[in-house]
């Protein structure tokens, strides 16, 4: 289906279920769609699971939407941080579940969920905890661990600019999880700067094509 | 025991043994200061794995940019010949073998070559893995930069990890304060001595050495 430019952040996440899956892009703040994490803290879904690389940063954003106990599952690389103290307290209190994932997993089993991939043999992780429970398998004298998707009920990703087809492009590391997280959603929901009229992004530069964007707010 | 190298002099040292061309990525803490001594001239590219190759220095004053940071959250400057890709691509580079070394940092150590750096296994330690484990088996070689002792005084170059694995036999080459280490192999090799000697070191150390 063809994109929404939609006139608000609210607008933008309008519908999100009580117990989705949601992908939020970013690495620490870079690429972080933080308006619309703010716009889902308004809208009050709960009792979701949030897949980010970092558990949140300070008081804001995703830190905000956890201190809220809206997420009762966060699937991440890395949670701790210099300023994760928000996530840090849930954790050790009990009250959030938590998934660690190999940043290289991270990305490929999302990408994995987006390109209608099964599963697949992954040497990360072999012999390790994080790897236990898991079925392997050797392959040309090499061990490797059978991953499984992460697909998501919903996608805040955070790009630079969008035109009105939904193309994207996103400035510098910023882009980082963003067009992974775009292709594995139902919903992929996109937080720009600036968008602007068809046939004014160049489509050599388009790194998300606009078959994977549902919904673009300008912020 | 007289003192060893220091942080800057590890870094250095580190260095010195990365290949003119080579495209390396530096972990995040002490591994970073690498890039510091790695000469103009030789040519190295640095990987950073949320999405940059020929990652610059850190940023200062007006350069300082939040849509460019480095693996640990600093914001670092965009040198010509830069290069932005997403994080499944970032991965792709080190798991298919394409980066030439990279550097990290450990709690331990084993004469085999696995590493342990992302978990204590303490009860209320929260764990974080990161790109640890992607690097650890995806680049063709693996230098771990750590003191060789642990606060307490234990070895951390040790016959196997006591400390939750992050990679089995990876490791090649250990850079400390006190010696390098070839490790891998079926015994250890001390290649470089700094402020004591091999045999202070094979008396405190519980793995076999040879002299490199």
């Amino acid at each position: 289906m063809s994109v929404t430019i939609c006139e608000s952040a609210a607008e933008a996440v309008a519908g999100i279920s009580d117990g989705s899956t949601v992908l939020v892009g970013g690495f620490g703040l870079a690429g972080m769609p933080v308006r619309l994490v703010d716009a889902l803290i308004d809208q009050g879904a709960t009792d979701l699971t949030v897949v980010s690389n970092n558990a949140g940063n300070g008081d804001t954003g995703l830190a905000a939407l956890l201190a809220k106990g809206r997420v009762r599952k966060v699937i991440c690389s890395f949670p701790r941080q210099s300023d994760s103290y928000v996530f840090d307290g849930l954790y050790r209190d009990g009250r959030i579940e938590l998934e660690l994932v190999p940043q290289g997993n991270l990305a490929e089993r999302m990408r994995a969920a987006g390109a209608g991939i099964g599963a697949f043999f992954c040497p990360t992780g072999v012999g390790t905890p994080l790897a236990e429970g898991k079925e392997t398998r050797e392959i040309d004298g090499r061990t490797y661990v059978l991953e499984h998707p992460i697909k998501g009920d919903v996608a805040l990703v955070g790009a630079h600019r969008a035109d009105r087809m939904g193309n994207l492009v996103y400035r510098k590391t910023a882009r980082n999880f963003g067009p992974v997280m775009a292709t594995a959603a139902t919903t992929t929901i996109v937080q720009v700067r600036e968008v602007v009229e068809i046939g004014e992004l160049d489509p050599e530069t388009v790194v998300t094509p606009g078959i994977y964007v549902d919904r673009v707010v300008a912020v | 025991m007289s003192a060893g190298l220091d942080k800057g002099e590890m870094a250095a040292r580190v260095a010195r043994d990365i290949p003119h061309g080579a495209y390396v990525n530096l972990g995040i803490g002490q591994p970073t200061l690498v890039a510091d001594h790695l000469d103009a001239d030789a040519g190295v590219v640095l990987h950073t794995e949320n999405g940059m190759l020929n990652m610059g220095r850190a940023a200062v004053g007006d350069e300082v940019d939040a849509d460019l940071v480095n693996a640990g959250k600093i914001p670092v400057v965009e040198p010509p010949g830069a290069a932005y890709f997403h994080s499944a691509d970032s991965f792709a580079m080190m798991r298919g073998s394409h980066l030439d070394v990279c550097v990290l940092g450990a709690f331990q150590v084993s004469a085999g070559g696995d590493i342990a750096n992302w978990h204590t296994g303490a009860p209320d330690a929260i764990p974080a893995v990161g790109g640890a484990m992607d690097l650890a088996i995806g680049a063709k070689q693996v230098f771990v930069m750590m003191t060789l002792f642990a606060k307490d005084g234990t070895p951390k170059l040790v016959p196997d990890c006591t400390y939750p694995l992050t990679g089995v036999a990876c490791v090649s080459r250990v850079y400390t304060d006190l010696a390098v280490f070839e490790v891998g192999g079926d015994e250890v090799v001390v290649v470089d001595v700094f402020g004591t000697t091999y045999d202070e070191l094979s008396a405190r150390l519980d793995v076999p050495l040879r002299r490199g």
